[in-house]
C-alpha cells in the first residue's frame, strides 16, 4: 500500500490535492469554533447553497472566471446572514435555511432551463457532492488557494484575542469599545472566501461537515478555548489528509471520504470523552 | 463635571417608550443602585447607557475624562454560554479587549492586571478552571473580575447577586462596597433586593414613579410611605 501511494506522489496532481485539502480543512476547522459557538453552525450550508446558485449564473452568462462572480456574491450573503444573527425578526436559523434552500432551487431551475452541457444531473451532482476537480488543480489554482489560506490563518491569529471577546459575549464586547460589527463582517467575508475554496474539495452539501466535525470532536474532549482551537485545526488537518489518501488509494470520492473520517473522528473522541469522564 | 449625565432621557424599544423623562447624574466615587419593578426598564437603561441601543430621546454625556468604552459591565444573564469551552483566565482576560485598541495580543501588564483582579475576586486558584463547569456565584465572580478588566473607574452591574446563596450575597456586597470604598470605582447597580440600597450612596427608581436623591431620602421617603405605588392599591 505504501508503495501504491508512493506511486501516486509521482503525480503533481496528487500533491496539489493534499496541499489544497489540507490549507481548507485547516482554516475551515479555525473557524468553525467560532460557528458553531455562535449558533452558526448550518451557515457553511447555506453559504455553499448560494455559491451554488451563484455558480449556476455564472455558467448561464458564460463568465470566463467563475470565482469573480461566486466570490462577490457569496461574501454579500454572509454578510447578510451574520447580520440577521443580531437585531432582526427572522432568527439567523430559519434565515439561513430559507436563503439556503432557495438558492439551492434557483441554481437548479436556471441549470435545466438554459444549460447547454449534455450531462446536467452530473454536473449538479458533482457541484453539490464535490467533484474530481481537486485532482484537476492546475499550479494556478493550487497558488491562489495557498496564499488566501495563509492570509486566513493569519488574520485568525492577529484577531484571535479579539475573535474570543466577540463570541464569548458580544454585549460586553461592544461595551467596553471593541468595534463588534467590523468583526463580524470580517468574520463573514473570510468564511464566504473559504466556503467558495471548499466547494472544490467537498461539494456544496458537505461543507458543514469541515466546519462543524473538528470543532465539536474537539469540544468532546478540550475545556480551554485555545485548546478547541489547536484542536480542532489538527484534528481537521489529520482528517482531510486521511480521507484524501484513502479516497486515491480505494477510488473512493474525495469529499465523501473526508466526511466519513471526521466523523469516525467525532466518534473516537465521544469515546475518549466518556473514559475521561470515568475516571474524572 | 460629573461622571455619567442623563438628561431627559427615553427609554424603549422601536417606539414603544418604557420609561420617559429620566434625568440624572453620576459623579466620580458615588454609588447608585437602580431599584425598580420586574420590566420598569432597569436593565433597558443599562443597555442605553453601554451604547448598545439608542435612547429614543435625551441623552448621555459622559464627563471626568471617562470615555464611552471606559465601562466595566457586568450582565444580568450571560444565558448564550452554557457549552462555551472556555477558562476562567480567558473569560478574564477578555475584559482588557477595550484598551488594547488595535494591538492583537495582551502585553504582561494585562496579564498581572488579571491575575489581580482574580485574586481580588479570591477565583485565582481556579484559573485553569473550565467556565461553565463553575457554581453561578463563581461565574458571577469571574464575570466581575472580567469587568474590573475593563476598568478602574466606572462599573455597571446588572443584578449582581441574583441566584446567590445569602452568604455569598453578602460577601459579594461586601466585595462591591469595597471597591467603592477602598478603589474608588464608581458602581453603578441594578438590584431587586430591597437589602442592597443600604450600601448606596444614590438611589434610582424606575417605573411607575420616578425618584432619584440620597440613600438617604430614599430610605426617608420609603419609611414614611411617601410613594404613589405603596399608598393603598391606587396603582393597581
Ligand atoms: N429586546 C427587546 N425588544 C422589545 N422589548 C423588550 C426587549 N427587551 C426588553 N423589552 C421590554 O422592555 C421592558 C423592560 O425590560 P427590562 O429588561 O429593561 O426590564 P428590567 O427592569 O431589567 O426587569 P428585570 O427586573 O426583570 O430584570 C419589558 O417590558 C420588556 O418586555
Ligand atoms: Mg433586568
Amino acid at each position: 500500500m505504501i508503495e501504491t501511494l508512493g506511486m501516486y506522489f509521482q503525480f503533481p496532481f496528487v500533491r496539489y490535492a493534499l496541499i489544497v485539502g489540507v490549507l481548507i480543512a485547516l482554516c475551515s476547522s479555525l473557524l468553525g469554533v467560532t460557528l458553531v459557538l455562535r449558533r452558526f453552525s448550518f451557515i457553511g450550508d447555506g453559504l455553499s447553497h448560494v455559491a451554488f446558485g451563484a455558480l449556476a449564473v455564472a455558467g448561464i452568462l458564460n463568465l470566463t472566471d467563475d470565482m469573480l462572480f461566486v466570490l462577490p456574491v457569496t461574501v454579500l450573503a454572509a454578510v447578510l446572514l451574520l447580520r440577521t444573527g443580531q437585531n432582526t425578526k427572522i432568527k439567523g436559523d430559519a434565515a439561513i435555511a430559507m436563503i439556503s434552500v432557495s438558492a439551492l432551487a434557483i441554481g437548479y431551475l436556471l441549470m435545466n432551463l438554459f444549460s447547454t452541457s449534455t450531462n446536467l444531473s452530473g454536473d449538479v451532482c458533482s457541484t453539490l457532492f464535490g467533484s474530481t476537480s481537486i485532482l484537476t488543480l492546475t499550479q494556478g489554482e493550487v497558488w491562489l488557494c495557498a496564499v488566501l489560506s495563509i492570509a486566513v490563518v493569519a488574520l485568525f491569529i492577529l484577531f484571535y484575542n479579539k475573535l474570543f471577546a466577540v463570541t464569548f459575549d458580544e454585549d460586553f464586547a461592544r461595551a467596553s469599545g471593541t468595534r463588534v460589527e467590523a468583526y463580524n463582517l470580517l468574520i463573514a467575508v473570510v468564511i464566504a472566501v473559504i466556503i467558495v475554496l471548499a466547494m472544490n474539495l467537498v461539494g456544496s452539501l458537505l461543507i458543514s461537515a469541515l466546519i462543524i466535525f473538528p470543532a465539536m470532536s474537539a469540544m468532546r474532549i478540550f475545556r480551554s478555548f485555545r485548546a478547541v482551537t489547536l484542536c480542532s485545526g489538527v484534528l481537521s488537518v489529520v482528517c482531510a489528509l486521511l480521507g484524501i489518501l484513502i479516497s486515491i488509494v480505494s477510488g473512493t470520492p474525495v469529499g465523501s471520504t473526508i466526511v466519513a473520517v471526521n466523523m469516525a473522528a467525532f466518534l473516537l473522541c465521544c469515546g475518549a470523552a466518556r473514559i475521561q469522564g470515568g475516571k474524572a | 463635571m460629573a461622571q455619567l449625565t442623563c438628561s431627559g432621557l427615553s427609554l424603549g424599544y422601536e417606539r414603544r417608550v418604557i420609561c420617559a423623562g429620566l434625568s440624572f447624574s453620576v459623579n466620580e466615587g458615588d454609588y447608585l443602585c437602580i431599584v425598580g419593578e420586574n420590566g420598569s426598564g432597569k436593565t433597558t437603561l443599562m443597555k442605553t447607557i453601554l451604547g448598545l441601543q439608542k435612547p429614543l430621546a435625551g441623552s448621555i454625556a459622559f464627563g471626568d475624562g471617562l470615555k464611552a468604552g471606559e465601562i466595566g459591565y457586568l450582565p444580568q444573564q450571560t444565558a448564550a454560554q452554557k457549552d462555551f469551552p472556555a477558562t476562567v483566565w480567558e473569560v478574564a482576560l477578555s475584559g482588557c479587549q477595550a484598551r488594547m485598541g488595535r494591538r492583537p495580543f495582551y502585553s504582561r501588564q494585562e496579564k498581572e492586571e488579571t491575575r489581580r483582579n482574580l485574586a481580588r475576586m479570591g477565583m485565582e486558584g481556579l484559573a485553569g478552571r473550565c467556565y461553565r463547569d463553575l457554581s453561578g456565584g463563581q461565574q458571577q465572580r469571574v464575570l466581575l473580575a472580567r469587568a474590573l478588566c475593563a476598568t478602574r473607574k466606572l462599573l455597571l452591574l446588572d443584578e449582581p447577586v441574583s441566584g446567590l446563596d445569602p452568604a455569598v450575597t453578602a460577601e459579594m456586597y461586601a466585595l462591591i462596597t469595597r471597591l467603592n470604598r477602598e478603589e474608588k470605582v464608581t458602581i453603578i447597580m441594578i438590584s431587586h433586593d430591597p437589602g442592597a440600597v443600604q450600601y448606596a450612596s444614590h438611589v434610582l427608581h424606575i417605573g411607575r414613579e420616578l425618584f432619584f436623591g440620597t440613600a438617604q431620602a430614599y430610605r426617608e421617603k420609603w419609611e414614611n410611605g411617601d410613594f404613589d405605588f405603596m399608598r393603598g392599591g391606587s396603582a393597581l
